[in-house]
């Protein structure tokens, strides 16, 4: 039989953290040993998940590939298979194709500093690249984080949000909207483009990796041209609406690229030169 | 290389018809009503037209199904299984009398489904097709084959094209390796040819389609598509008759504890094609989803999977229900 390429990998749920009311991550270990022996990934790239009789769904792989043997994934329940995927308990089975898409340069990023801006629900898709990047520490220098969220309640990842905030080797900048804070609340109180115009990190021999709402992305793109960033040292992932993940069924598509195919990495600089149909 | 022409004599081409669709399933063209004409499979020699022009729906179906299995599984309450397709079981299929426009698709979908990562069920489906081409005798006013590059007697796609002579006579052209076995199985039937002249249907070029791609890269902000698709409905008729168009949807279907994972044709002119779980629509109004039509066949297909996404046979001109016009609309860009 010809290897079909819809065929997804039969995944174990081992772990399920609540991260929020309606987010959850989920550790996936291959059922089958060998595919997971064969498998592997690199930090951007993302996966097809599926529940079987609900349909696929598009995620990044939210975990880092220094980290062996398993993957996990984070999402919202929002529409059908989210949703689905939500009511699985531990030990179900979730289908999973990937990896697909290219990846975060991070080889090309050693001995710069690095400044990941994320907004709610895009932390998960930077995740994977964080702890990368984080797990091969030596090779980069300042690593600083700045995550906003609308409410303390919202903010995903809070165990690791801790560890991040309590190693010396990282600066992590937490902020909610105003209102959305607690009465212990000790982060920020702002939306993002507000927090980072106030910390300005330098731009010299830095990178920045940003993914968020668009809304976030239109106010934030003005402060980093300003903090003097380069079209090219700006990075982010898109996540356009998509079915097969390897430039078939036509979904992803902007202008002469695939976001499945060519991305969902992008520098602001290749963003530039595409259609606003992301 | 030489070519390689025989002469089927008219008596000869049923002889050769039922000889095929003694080993192979059939898929040949049958009018059924006056306006209409459909692809069947295995009709009688009777039935088969050979003066159509075009039929309602392309052929693309036979190596792209409307709906394709993908996967099947199995849902236990300790586990779920995912079992793929045995295309081993896919039929030998004999295309007969399909034009050269509709055999060029054939390998317009092969720069979709084939570039970078090889989709084995389109695949399998193309190799376990013969087609036998038919060159047009007559064309109309949607016609437009010679714009994009094709003709009415153009051999792309087919493994044998069959174009008519005098006297109801065909000569055939054995253009691949699979012709040449269809050929070798009747060689009584496949006579020597000498020249007689081929009737082909004269198609005027109506615009170039270098000039169209080069004009689209600095077209995506022109007014031309909002002014162009106000009347678009969206009813995405033109995706559903168009031999190219290969967007698809994947969907899970179950019955009981069973179920298949399916692909089924889409259309870029769906409102809900892009949308995204927040509610965020890439392309929300028509005229953008009318513009990645046209872009995405004349401007990116070029530049991404070298081929262009038209073969001219102007079925969603033929077939839209408030008769926008591809290749008038093609005629004007090219002058933009």
């Amino acid at each position: 039989m010809e290897e079909n390429i819809y065929r997804p990998y039969q995944m174990e749920i081992e772990n399920i953290i609540e991260e929020t009311p309606d987010v959850r991550t989920f550790r996936l270990k291959f059922k089958d040993p060998v595919e997971a022996e064969k498998f592997a990934f690199k930090a951007g790239q993302f996966g097809e998940y599926s529940v079987a009789g609900e349909g696929e769904s598009t995620f990044c792989v939210a975990s880092s590939p220094t980290r062996k043997g398993y993957i996990e994934c984070t999402f919202r329940k929002a529409g059908r298979v989210t949703n689905a995927l939500s009511n699985l308990e531990v030990g179900d089975t979730v289908g999973f194709r990937g990896p697909y898409g290219n990846t975060f340069p991070v080889e090309g990023w050693e001995n710069k500093n690095l400044l990941y801006i994320a907004g709610g629900i895009a932390l998960p898709p930077m995740r994977c690249v964080i702890w990368n990047t984080i797990d091969l520490r030596k090779k980069y220098k300042d690593i600083t984080i700045i995550y906003g969220a609308r409410t303390v309640a919202d903010l995903v990842y809070k165990h690791e949000l801790k560890e991040w905030g309590e190693r010396p080797d990282v600066k992590l900048i937490t902020t909610v909207d105003p209102g959305g804070q607690t009465p212990d609340w000790k982060g920020e109180i702002g939306f993002v483009p507000t927090v980072l115009e106030r910390i300005a990190p330098s731009s010299e021999n830095t990178v920045a990796i940003l993914c968020g709402p668009p809304v976030m992305i239109k106010f934030t793109m003005p402060v980093l041209k300003k903090l003097g960033f380069s079209d090219k040292n700006i990075y982010t992932t898109l996540e356009n609406r998509m079915k097969c993940g390897f430039g078939k069924c036509g979904r992803c598509n902007v202008g002469k690229i695939f976001v499945c195919k060519d991305g969902p990495v992008f520098t602001y600089e290749q963003l530039l030169t595409l259609p606003a149909e992301y | 290389m030489e070519k390689n022409l025989k002469l089927i004599r008219k008596d000869s081409l049923e002889k050769l018809y039922n000889h095929l669709s003694g080993q192979y399933k059939i898929y040949a063209p049958v009018r059924t009503s006056a306006q209409k004409v459909e692809y069947r499979y295995n009709p009688d020699f009777a039935e088969v037209t050979f003066d159509h022009v075009r039929s309602t729906l392309s052929v693309k179906n036979l190596v792209f199904p409307k709906v394709e299995n993908l996967l099947f599984y199995s849902n236990t309450k300790a586990e779920t299984t995912f079992a793929g397709i045995d295309t081993n079981k896919f039929q030998d299929v004999v295309l007969w009398g399909a034009h050269p426009c509709d055999t060029a698709a054939f390998n317009t979908l092969k720069s979709i489904f084939c570039w970078d990562i090889n989709d084995g069920l389109f695949s399998k489906r193309l190799e376990k097709l013969v087609v036998i081409g038919l060159g047009c005798k007559t064309c109309d006013e949607f016609c437009f084959c010679t714009s994009v590059g094709l003709a009415p007697d153009s051999l792309k796609g087919s493994d044998i094209l069959l174009s008519s002579v005098k006297n109801d006579n065909y000569r055939a052209e054995i253009v691949t390796e699979k012709g040449n076995k269809i050929a070798a199985s009747c060689p009584e039937l496949f006579e020597k040819y000498s020249g007689e002249e081929v009737i082909v249907a004269e198609v005027k070029q109506k615009f170039s389609h270098d000039l169209v791609t080069k004009k689209l890269a600095s077209a995506f902000d022109h007014p031309f598509w909002v002014e162009n698709s106000l009347r678009c409905l969206g009813c995405g008729a033109c995706a559903y008759v168009c031999p190219t168009c290969a967007c698809f949807d994947i969907q899970d279907e179950t019955k009981g504890k069973n179920g298949r994972r399916y692909r089924s044709w889409d259309s870029c002119g769906f409102g809900l094609f892009t949308i995204h779980t927040s509610g965020h629509n890439p392309r929300s109004v028509q005229s953008q989803r009318w513009r990645q039509r046209i872009m995405h066949k004349f401007s990116y297909m070029p530049e991404r999977n070298k081929s262009l996404g038209c073969v001219g046979c102007g079925r969603c001109s033929s077939g839209c229900p408030v008769d926008m016009n591809i290749s008038e609309q093609l005629e004007v860009l090219q002058r933009i």
